[in-house]
């Protein structure tokens, strides 16, 4: 993709919402007809896609369909699996995954991740959010309080917390607990936040201070969300992809795939007659 | 039924047979409740008794003079166990030393560089035969790999003994603490562009640390025990030790020669010696639990 080739611009705050008409925007991650294997088993066949930089892309589809599996390749967290093999290409910005120049460390700070389950560490409030700067040898109190400060806020989640950072993270509600993982994900300013069913394990309220905070950091992040809800998906995305059997069966925008979608597996889902 | 509070009892089936149904039921739930109850008291006799033989046996003697004293001699009264303290403190100080950190590492090794790998699976074996392994045999192999190569007893070979005694417990018990660490943190401080280094050094082993120095405590508590891998490596001494390199008493030792003596004063030091013995271990295992039990 030519659009690709230029990289990625620091993000910007506050880009204007996006109206119907806008012009097309750029796109930050290129799939390239991608087959992925775990051992003997393929579990994505040919899959071609482009996300568009700072707005919401959803997947969607019935349990085993290969949604996070590519989703967790977009940070490389498949390889964390014994006898996984792909073939095909991703890129970022117009640079591959696999570029040996680009360490996979390097990338799972570009890209970001919020899990299932939140997982927060046994550890405080504070040095939860810390955690990529710590690791990344960040000593500088400033920065490090700074930072604190600006993911909490960014997570809404400042207001809750602010009087009790150094305590344990474990004592959070699972809302709260979510929201400090996104807090901690986007502490060292991700390009593209990658969020694997993240309220799943919440209760309707929490889930919806969650979906407001997507909309929220898409004027900054690029947001790929795997869901099991469509409502969701079409509450909070801008994009949507529909996998099913390990292919990607049509991807749109959000508004045609939920109304009129061109392949009648896609009706078949949305409108509830299977999956 | 037209009065709803009238209907119960059709609508919990209370008919006889089904009540006695239920009554039987609890009934046996209540009589192996009772049974849980009485075994694990049971359980709990033979290690009450012998706490109880040994605080009243030794307790009589016990004085700061234990403490500073050096053995009696045979059939000699007065004295102490202060060399046979330090000899053990230090034979099993050693111990562990020789033991803890290979045994920490390979387990980290074996659980998270490659746990499906040839060395994690030979590692795993050998330490599990280890484990069966008579306490003797690993006096002889240190008789055979200290004392016979530095020509003297020691508490140097000792140490090595322990420590070959130790090695498999903290290994396979370590190995099962970080397996314990919940996948989650892992995914967690790797998608945040951790190194693997960084994620055991800073998420996994703290997470497992309680664990491991319960393993560890385990296995400290069982050398300090030992005699049979102390009487042909460390030997006794009637002297205070002054370098690693000579014979050295322990406490485990010196129960072993007074308990036998048929001086009634021996005897009474070697009770004397098993209550420190039993105090030097609780209390090891006790300030261990409270430093490294978590914070949170």
């Amino acid at each position: 993709m030519s659009e690709t080739t230029t990289a990625a611009s620091r993000p910007v705050a506050a880009a204007p919402s996006p109206a119907a008409d806008a012009p097309p925007r750029r796109l930050i991650i290129s799939v390239r007809n991608f087959n992925f294997f775990y051992g003997n088993k393929q579990a994505l066949q040919e899959i071609n896609l482009d996300i568009p930089e700072k707005q919401v892309t959803a997947f969607i589809g019935p349990s085993g369909c290969g949604k996070t599996t590519l989703l967790r390749n977009f940070n490389r967290m498949n390889e964390l699996i014994d006898g996984v093999r792909h073939t095909g290409d991703i890129t970022l910005a117009g640079r591959s995954l696999w570029d040996p120049s680009l360490e996979v460390i390097a990338l799972r700070r570009l890209v970001g991740m919020v899990f299932q389950k939140s997982n927060p560490f046994a550890k405080s409030i504070y040095e939860n959010v810390v955690y990529s700067l710590r690791i990344a040898g960040v000593r500088d109190r400033t920065v490090l309080e700074e930072t604190v400060e600006r993911s909490l806020r960014g997570a809404a989640l400042w207001d809750e917390v602010k009087d009790r950072l150094h305590e344990s993270a474990l004592g959070l509600s699972g809302g709260q607990m979510q929201r400090l993982c996104i807090a901690r994900a986007i502490a060292n300013r991700p390009k593209v936040l990658l969020m694997d069913e993240p309220c799943s394990a919440l209760d309707p309220i929490a889930t919806a201070r969650v979906e407001q905070l997507i909309s929220e950091l898409k004027k900054d992040y690029t947001i790929v969300i795997v869901t099991h809800n469509m409502q969701q998906a079409t509450r909070c995305s801008d994009h949507t992809g529909f996998f099913y059997l390990g292919q990607l069966v049509e991807f749109a925008e959000t508004s045609k795939i939920f109304t009129r979608p061109s392949e009648k597996r896609t009706l078949d889902y949305v409108t509830g007659r299977f999956g | 039924m037209d009065n709803p509070l009238t209907h119960a009892a059709d609508f919990f089936g209370d008919d006889h047979s089904e009540s006695t149904k239920l009554m039987s039921r609890s009934l046996g739930s209540r009589i192996l409740t009772a049974l849980c109850i009485a075994l694990s008291f049971a359980a709990l006799i033979p290690l009450a008794s012998i706490l109880y033989l040994v605080v009243k046996n030794g307790l009589p003697q016990l004085d700061w003079e234990i403490f500073t004293q050096l053995p009696p001699a045979a059939g000699m009264t007065g004295g102490g166990l202060g060399n046979a303290v330090i000899g053990t403190l230090v034979m099993v100080g050693l111990g562990l030393a020789l033991s803890a950190p290979p045994g920490i590492l390979a387990a980290i090794y074996i659980c998270e560089y490659e746990p499906n790998g040839r060395i994690a699976a030979a590692t795993r074996f050998t330490a599990k035969l280890l484990t069966g392994i008579p306490s003797i045999i690993c006096g002889v192999f240190a008789f055979a790999a200290v004392v016979l190569a530095t020509g003297k007893f020691s508490a140097l070979a000792g140490g090595v003994a322990l420590a070959v005694l130790m090695l498999p417990t903290i290994l396979l018990t370590s190995e099962q603490a970080l397996l314990g660490v919940q996948r989650a943190y892992r995914e967690a401080s790797y998608g945040l562009g951790a190194t693997r280094f960084q994620t055991i050094g800073r998420i996994v082993l703290p997470e497992a640390m309680p664990a491991i120095m319960t393993g560890v405590m385990l296995a400290v508590a069982r050398a300090a025990g030992e005699t049979a891998p102390l009487v042909f490596t460390a030997l006794f001494s009637q002297f205070w030790m002054s370098s690693l390199m000579e014979p050295t008493a322990s406490l485990s030792v010196l129960i072993y020669n007074f308990s036998t003596m048929p001086f009634e004063h021996q005897v009474k030091m070697a009770w004397t010696a098993s209550l420190v013995l039993v105090f030097l271990v609780t209390a090891t295992n006790i300030t261990a639990q409270l430093v490294f039990s978590k914070k949170h």
